[in-house]
């Protein structure tokens, strides 16, 4: 009888009757092919495999994390609800020990979705990981933890929640920004001034292999990993640095997504993107459910897997050296580089322009960090869209002090109602979120 | 009239039933080393000065199989496996006689691998060299694209006396499972077919020549003939007889939990109005999961017959057995003598009941009837505790769209059916502490499972699958195959599944006016190439509901108002 060396917890939510549109990449049929495979593996018979039914996360959930304009219903579809909900399931069995890790095999994604959510950005409209993580932290006060995430494309969702939060440490490895949406998570991308270090971006270059993802896995991650001493590992485990990904470029093989979670021995795996649903995801998914489970992955490989053809080069195995020097670099520097950001400032600000490829909206923010000595600080968010919303997000974060969170009520009772259609406040000592409309 | 047989662990039932309710029952001790003298016996003396004309089909649940698997006399049976991708198929070796062959088929049907016919026949040579008679061929995938299982078996020829192919047990997915199920068929196929064979002929020396049918584990019949290539089938009928028992007096409009007590243990299923719920994959037999069709049932350790003792202090009631009751000539207290000692059962030796009783009450500091009460009450909340636990596990099961989460459709019985020995001395209880509305017990619950297993209907299922980007249309279970158009609607597939499962049906044994059809599966996917819609996958999966013969309103009847006369 086949035995699972660690108790693995499993949520396979595929949404089989949800899509973005027909013929979207992110349809019913995503999951199809990776059901068939799990079942006819009988993956869930093995003794240590547990599958649980997906929950459905409740607005509070939401709204720990986002400020949702005009409100959730309306930014999210049911099937956010359970995608978050899956996530949500199997943090809860990790926690409680029911399970020694688990994988939620749940779509929609999430991970392109930030703070602020006008609408669907990379085919996600809000952050399974960070609405699951902090729940966590409300329910069971989870402290230290690190987000691994290995889509191909840069988490600039997850990134931008937990730009200022110290506790969490984000590391994305993805395919180099100059190439590959949306476009950022480059090196110099390390975090806020209170936070500096605890946001790490290592871009690979096009068509990086197993080799190049697992020098930076070995050299970098599992390092840092080391110094930071997480409570809890998340992956967001996208899978479309797979070779057959038809959206990227790299050459990433399912037995090396095996081989990385065997390393990176993550807590809890969240799925994030991955469109080759015949060629990859089956075995991709395979090989990250055994690994997990500490099984034997090594026949799990994909038809027409041929080593010699998905070698990388030596100009990408040089360029992935030179970019973890200086990741590595940037990391042992983070205190010396928090204090150059805040100077001497009692705030920093920062103006960006956001862009939802999903919904076609454009976001300006300007945002107002007060550079404390005693918190992560209280922040203040200016957002416009181009249809015509104005909103004003105040966060007061989980260990703010009395300054800060009294200058984030400040904020709240001070804004006019007329200047804004939204004015929210969310207040994570109390975990109340507040919201006056015009 | 039809018989009705039912091979029970200490004796069989026989019943017959016919227009007029129970006709005729008997009972005989059932002798486990020869069973079919057992059953011999059984139909022999119900029979017995009944006109062969009278009687028009016979329906037997026996533990021939069960008993072979559980006992490990299983004949050895040989396993040619092909595998692509995934978990090494050595993980799921059966015996020394398991030989992987190259061959692989993707998730879509898709050759990946070869067959290379030089290995399939050194695998064959290796059997036979053995002294294999049987023979199991699976391939992952084969449900989907059974090109593989058919070459190999093509290649091995008539060297063995049976070779049995994966996809023809089951359209379901899950390769172990289907390994398992495979080797289980062709490991009981000798036992089973000298078995029913002699039974055929027997009945034929006793003029009887009217069709025989088998009963299921998911609680159909399927024909004797039908049997011999699919003896797998017939694993793990006894809890689906009483469960079918039970069908016959449950109400169509709501959902009943059903507590089978026995001596040693109680069996639960759930009812949906009046319609059993199946496992969701199939059978779990010492230790072999398989794709058998099944009832979901659950066994709890506790029974009238289970061992009650102190322990620190607390009552503990089996889940062991030492022997019948002290009331019985047993030696350790049960809850059947606190029956009698609380004089709500008949029969036995209450001083004898009452001798065993009061151990345990000087060990708690109570009275003898405190003690029996106690006793008495705590089995009767063990049991629901059971029953909980079964309905929580049935509400788990996960679902995979978002309407089955939103609509959360969850199983929540309010009333229960009580057979088996001491039901009635239960129900009343179980009315008193459950909330549940109604509590009632089956008629004749002596004998329900041989009366169910008399009435239970022919079931079969079918799976089919449509891609019409490929433009083909295949059940492989079925070996059914036809081209289709990219106009090919869901409700096509329908139309084919239903009358690929009728034609099934019909086959097997089933009468046309027994067949219910239902869907089980129901999905449609756009499939989409380079941002292009291509085509449709479809997946159907219909099946005939397990439930009973149409005749089966008027029998009940019939024994229901007897029951109420004779009270």
């Amino acid at each position: 009888m086949l035995k699972a060396l660690n108790k693995t917890g499993l949520v396979f939510f595929p949404a089989f009757d949800w899509a973005i549109s027909a013929t979207h990449p992110e349809r019913e049929e995503r999951l199809l092919y990776t059901q068939d495979q799990v079942l006819e593996e009988g993956l869930f018979d093995i003794e240590g495999i547990q599958e649980f039914k997906s929950e459905v996360v409740d607005i509070k959930d939401v709204q720990r994390v986002h400020f949702s304009y005009p409100d959730e219903w309306r930014v999210m579809t049911e099937s956010h609800f359970i995608s978050a909900g899956g996530a949500k399931t199997i943090a809860n069995a990790v926690i409680e020990k029911t399970v020694d890790n688990g994988f939620a095999l749940v779509r929609p994604p999430g991970h392109h979705s930030m703070r602020v959510v006008h609408g669907g950005r990379g085919f996600c409209n809000v952050n399974n990981e960070a609405i699951m993580l902090e729940h966590l932290r409300h329910a069971y006060g989870v402290d230290r933890v690190a987000i691994v995430d290995t889509d191909c494309h840069h988490g600039d969702g997850s990134q931008d929640i937990y730009w200022h939060d110290p506790d969490t440490l984000y590391i994305s490895m993805h395919q180099d920004g100059r190439t590959m949406y949306p476009g950022s998570g480059f090196t110099n991308e390390l975090g806020g001034p209170n936070a500096a270090g605890t946001t790490l971006n290592i871009p690979l270059p096009p068509y990086t292999g197993e080799t190049g993802f697992l020098y930076a896995l070995n050299e970098v991650v599992m390092p840092v990993l080391d110094e930071f001493k997480p409570e809890l590992v998340i992956n967001s485990a996208g899978q479309d640095n797979h070779y057959s990904d038809p959206l990227t470029n790299m050459m990433f093989t399912a037995k090396g997504y095996a081989e990385l979670t065997r390393i990176l021995k993550p807590d809890i795996v969240v799925l994030e993107g991955g469109y080759s649903i015949e060629g990859a995801l089956p075995y991709v998914n395979i090989g990250i459910i055994l690994a997990l489970a500490g099984m034997d992955y090594s026949h799990v490989i994909e038809p027409g897997y041929d080593p010699e053809k998905l070698k990388q080069t030596e100009s990408v195995t040089e360029t992935i050296k030179r970019t973890c020097e200086t990741v590595k670099t940037n990391w042992a520097n983070r205190e010396t580089i928090g204090q150059r950001m805040r100077g001497s400032q009692k705030f920093a600000e920062r103006r960006r322009n956001i862009f939802y490829d999903t919904d076609g909206i454009h976001e300006t923010q300007h945002e107002a960090l007060r550079l404390c000595p005693d918190c992560s600080g209280a922040i203040k968010i200016d957002s416009t869209s181009d249809r015509g919303a104005h909103i004003l997000a105040i966060h007061i974060p989980r260990k703010a002090c009395n300054n800060c969170r009294e200058l984030g009520h400040q904020w709240f009772e001070e804004s006019k109602p007329a200047d804004y259609d939204m004015i929210c406040l969310q207040d994570r000592i109390d975990d109340t979120y507040q919201v006056k409309n015009k | 009239m039809i018989i009705g047989l039912d091979v029970g662990g200490t004796h069989t039932d026989v019943v017959l039933v016919g227009e007029n309710g129970l006709e005729k029952q008997v009972k005989v001790p059932t002798d486990t080393s020869a069973l079919f003298n057992t059953v011999l016996t059984g139909l022999e003396k119900i029979t017995e000065n009944i006109p062969a004309n009278q009687i028009s089909h016979t329906v037997l649940s026996t533990t021939l199989t069960t008993n072979a698997i559980v006992q490990g006399k299983l004949s050895p049976a040989g396993m040619i496996v092909t595998s692509g991708p995934g978990i090494h198929p050595e993980a799921f070796r059966t015996s020394a006689h398991y030989i992987i062959v190259p061959g692989g088929i993707d998730h879509s049907g898709r050759e990946i691998e070869k067959i290379d016919p030089e290995k399939v026949k050194a695998a064959a040579d290796q059997l036979e060299r053995a002294g294999i008679r049987n023979v199991g061929v699976v391939g992952k995938f084969s449900a989907r694209n059974p090109a593989h299982e058919r070459q190999i078996a093509e290649i091995v020829g008539d060297r063995f006396d049976k070779v049995f192919l994966g996809h023809q047990i089951s359209g379901n997915f899950g390769f172990p499972r289907r390994i398992n199920t495979t080797f289980l068929n062709a490991s009981v196929y000798p036992v089973h077919r000298n078995f029913f064979e002699a039974v055929k002929k027997s009945l034929k020396q006793m003029g009887i020549t009217v069709p025989i049918h088998i009963l299921k584990a998911d609680g159909g019949t399927m024909g004797l003939d039908t049997s011999i290539d699919f003896p797998g089938q017939s694993i793990l009928s006894g809890p689906a007889a009483s469960v079918m028992g039970s069908v016959a007096f449950a109400p169509d409009y709501t959902e009943t939990l059903v507590l089978d007590i026995g001596g040693t243990s109680t069996d639960m299923a759930v009812l949906i109005k009046g319609v059993p719920l199946l496992a969701p994959y199939g059978v779990d037999i010492n230790g072999y999961k398989t794709l058998i069709r099944a009832l979901k049932t659950h066994s709890i350790g506790i029974g009238g017959d289970s061992r009650v003792r102190v322990e620190n202090g607390e009552l503990k009631i089996g889940p062991d057995r030492t022997g019948p009751a002290m009331g019985y000539g047993g030696t350790e207290p049960t809850p059947t003598d606190a029956l009698f000692v609380l004089e709500r059962s008949e029969g036995g030796d209450r001083d004898r009941a009452i001798q065993g009783i009061k151990t345990i009450a000087g060990q708690l500091g109570i009275s003898v009837e405190e003690a029996a009460y106690e006793i008495f009450d705590e089995t009767c909340r063990e049991i629901l505790a059971g029953a909980r636990q079964m309905i929580k596990n049935i509400n788990s099961k996960p679902v995979y769209t978002v309407k089955e989460v939103l609509t959360g459709y969850k199983v929540n019985p309010d009333h229960i059916l009580v057979l088996g020995g001491p039901a009635a001395y239960f129900a009343e209880h179980f009315k008193n502490i459950s909330g549940y509305t109604t509590v009632d017990t089956v008629p004749e619950c002596q004998v329900a499972n041989a009366i169910g297993t008399a009435l239970s209907r022919t079931t079969c299922e079918i799976t089919l699958f449509v891609d019409t980007q490929k433009g083909l249309a295949t059940a492989p279970e079925e070996a059914f195959s036809e081209t289709v158009d990219l106009n090919f609607t869901r409700q096509d597939a329908h139309r084919m599944a239903s009358d690929l499962l009728n034609q099934k049906a019909i086959r097997l044994g089933a009468n046309a006016k027994d067949i219910e059809t239902e869907l089980l599966e129901d999905l449609e996917f756009n499939i989409v190439r380079g941002f292009r819609l291509m085509g449709k996958n479809i997946r159907v999966k219909q099946q005939i509901k397990p439930g009973l013969i149409h005749e089966f309103k008027t029998i009940s009847k019939k024994i229901t108002d007897g029951c109420i006369q004779s009270e």
